[in-house]
């Protein structure tokens, strides 16, 4: 049996015990095969002594079953690694950071709570999918939507409190939410909001309750373990339309990015969009390989020549509008106004779906997240022969001038790196996010030891060179975490040191997920900072 | 643990490699059904969308879709699931049981000829 850091064999086995006692025999999980499942799929350390591997798993079915395990945890100083479904998958999946942590599975906590169409929020339980909120909305044929991440299987919880974001109008899923129910690492439950108003009657519409807002301090944290979540959800709209506007040069950008962030910051956009260009995905053809070969590489009006002999814009940008078809449709007019002053801009109107979809229509949408139906389609995005990736994902500025500076920064570090100009893949610069882009690079995970040793060098030397320029990651694969935490430095890292301080305060034998974020507990903070 | 080399490589010989050895339980079947719909149809069904079907029409694997197979067999089926293979992750037990993972065995070998 393999063993937690730290704790005895005696030990270990005594806390099994118990453990099995909480929740049941068959949700402890111990053999090297039922262990294996929690490894991450996308794991960067494939091959490697460094492949941080649970010790075990347990898989309570409540709240009280969870305080048990924590308790339990207490006792043997057992640390934990909590999952809701696991399904992260290029952020670290079900594995946890620290080596010989025990995966505390939510998954079976699948219940949905509720789900009201009238004010439009649900009430579920972690182990609760996008596809399983989708399944009981449509089964109970409520009014309403829910916002998924890419990946349908993900967790409302787990995504939201790893500040996951997706594509309408409810796209920031941390904010999206309203409402916690917490196991604190010394196993007491909290409820945050008007949750800790005893038979409260807007736990779910009033999100701030009394006194200090202490919500935050559960995403992307090791200070509790989320039980219950509230969501605020989307009325389901009459209507969705899209509009693509297309500019000729590439300075248009810095326009197009302008007329962009005013609607969505006039609530006029509210959705994710972003920022294409067809030299990111055309298939080159003799004349666009013998440019990208010249000496230097080609000159920006070589480009826009090229793109314009081909009908094509140098930029794109495909707008969502969601609501009545009249106010969409008036939405779109606008905003084709709004970019009309850019010299040569053009405009191609999308199709206008109504709601609810006919089933037999499903199909015409490569991806329907942006519709609210949950889909794997995103797995599709490096290729039928990937075998998993690792993202890369800074923040940078929502305007052009920012996009082209980071496009000329990483595409110098990539030849800097000797890997190909530009991405492997990326999506993006996209506005999941209000107020800014979110730019998403996937490094492949390979099973090579040498390659991924290579690409972990390089994704770290991207995280520096992203905060030398002031972009900082919004969320990163637990093989990062440390990494990124060390560049929001601010004042001599007085973020972390204030992180380590709670840390120490409420989980003092550092059961939960240490390491999260970068955050030790203090028993570990020499071993491992 | 997922290996996608050597877990296609013993996953696609074992499809060829056993045949159905008993007609299966028709509850089964449908209770196959049932999983298959939740855990495995967003990414091996039919339409738009649908990574694991797009990724093996790439290889020339005919039909793609999973649920129209004749010669699927048990243990390649449960290679894939409970180790994963290319970026299809393995499967935990809180997902698929084991008693689920035997209904998609039935479910998906159901046509096979034995």
């Amino acid at each position: 049996m393999r063993l937690p850091p730290g704790v005895s064999s005696a030990d270990f086995s005594e806390a099994v015990k118990q453990l099995q006692d909480a929740v049941g025999p068959e949700w402890v999980f111990t053999s090297d095969e039922d262990v294996d499942l929690y490894r991450d799929s996308y794991s960067p350390f494939w091959h490697e002594q460094e492949e941080p591997i649970p010790s075990a798993a347990v898989a309570p079915d409540g709240v009280e079953q969870v305080q048990a395990v924590v308790r339990i945890a207490n006792r043997y100083k057992i640390p934990l690694w909590t999952i809701s479904t696991g399904k992260n998958l290029g952020y670290g999946g079900s594995a946890p950071l620290l080596g010989g942590s025990v995966v505390l599975d939510l998954k079976r906590m699948n219940r949905v709570l509720e789900v009201n169409d009238k004010n439009h929020y649900a009430l579920v339980e972690p182990g609760v999918s996008y596809f399983d909120l989708y399944r009981y909305i449509q089964d109970h044929k409520l009014k309403v939507w829910i916002d998924p991440a890419d990946p349908g299987w993900g967790s409302l919880i787990g995504n939201a409190v790893d500040r996951g974001g997706g594509r309408t109008p409810m796209r920031d899923h941390f904010d999206a939410h309203c409402g916690m129910e917490v196991v604190l690492p010394n196993g007491e439950v909290m409820r945050t909001g008007m949750g800790a108003l005893p038979n409260s009657k807007t736990w779910q519409q009033y999100r701030y309750g009394f006194g200090p807002y202490v919500n935050g301090m559960f995403s992307q944290s090791s200070l509790g373990v989320v039980t219950k979540m509230g969501f605020w959800l989307f009325p389901e709209p009459e209507a969705y339309l899209t509009g693509t506007v297309s500019v000729p040069k590439r300075d248009d950008l810095v326009p197009l990015v302008a007329g962009l962030a005013y609607l969505m910051n006039s609530s006029i956009v509210l959705g994710t969009t972003s920022v294409a260009s067809p030299l990111s995905f055309l298939r080159p053809d003799a004349e666009l390989t013998a440019l990208r070969a010249k000496p230097g590489g080609p000159s920006t009006q070589e480009m826009e020549h090229y793109l314009q002999e081909k009908n094509l814009g140098y930029w794109s940008i495909e707008l969502p509008f969601y609501g009545p078809a009249k106010v969409v449709t008036a939405q779109w007019e606008y905003a084709k106004e709004k970019f009309s002053g850019i010299e040569g801009v053009t405009f191609k109107e999308g199709a206008m779906h109504r709601f609810p979809v006919d089933p037999n229509d499903l199909p015409q949408f490569q991806n329907s997240v942006a519709v609210g139906i949950p889909s794997l389609s995103v797995f599709g995005v490096g290729g039928g022969r990937s075998e998993g990736h690792v993202w890369f994902s800074p923040i940078v500025p929502m305007t052009g001038e920012a996009v082209l500076e980071a496009q000329q920064v990483f595409n110098d570090a990539y030849r800097e790196m000797g890997m190909p100009i530009g991405p492997l893949f990326f999506l993006g610069p996209a506005s999941n996010y209000p107020r800014c882009f979110l730019v998403l690079f996937g490094f492949p995970i390979e099973h090579d030891v040498e390659k991924n040793k290579k690409n972990r060098e390089n994704f770290k030397r991207l995280i520096k060179v992203a905060a030398e320029h002031g972009w900082g990651e919004y969320r990163t694969h637990t093989a990062f975490m440390e990494t990124v935490m060390d560049t929001y430095s601010f004042n001599n890292h007085a973020l972390r040191r204030f992180h380590e301080t709670v840390k120490d305060a409420l989980d003092p034998n550092g059961i939960l997920s240490p390491g999260k974020c970068g955050i030790w507990p203090k028993n570990m903070r020499k071993a491992n900072a | 643990m997922k290996n996608a080399s050597l877990g296609l490589f013993v996953a696609l010989n074992l499809m060829v490699a056993v045949p159905a050895l008993a007609a299966p339980d028709q509850d089964q079947i449908e209770k196959g059904h049932k999983v298959y719909d939740k855990w495995c149809f967003p990414c091996h069904g039919t339409g738009l969308g649908k990574p694991g079907t797009d990724a093996l029409a790439a290889r020339g694997q005919k039909p793609a879709v999973l649920e129209e197979r004749t010669d699927l067999t048990g243990p390649a089926i449960k290679t894939f699931v409970r180790h994963g293979v290319l970026f299809m992750p393995m499967l935990r037990k809180t997902e698929v049981s084991d008693a689920d993972l035997d209904a998609i065995v039935a479910y998906l070998t159901r046509n096979n000829k034995p």
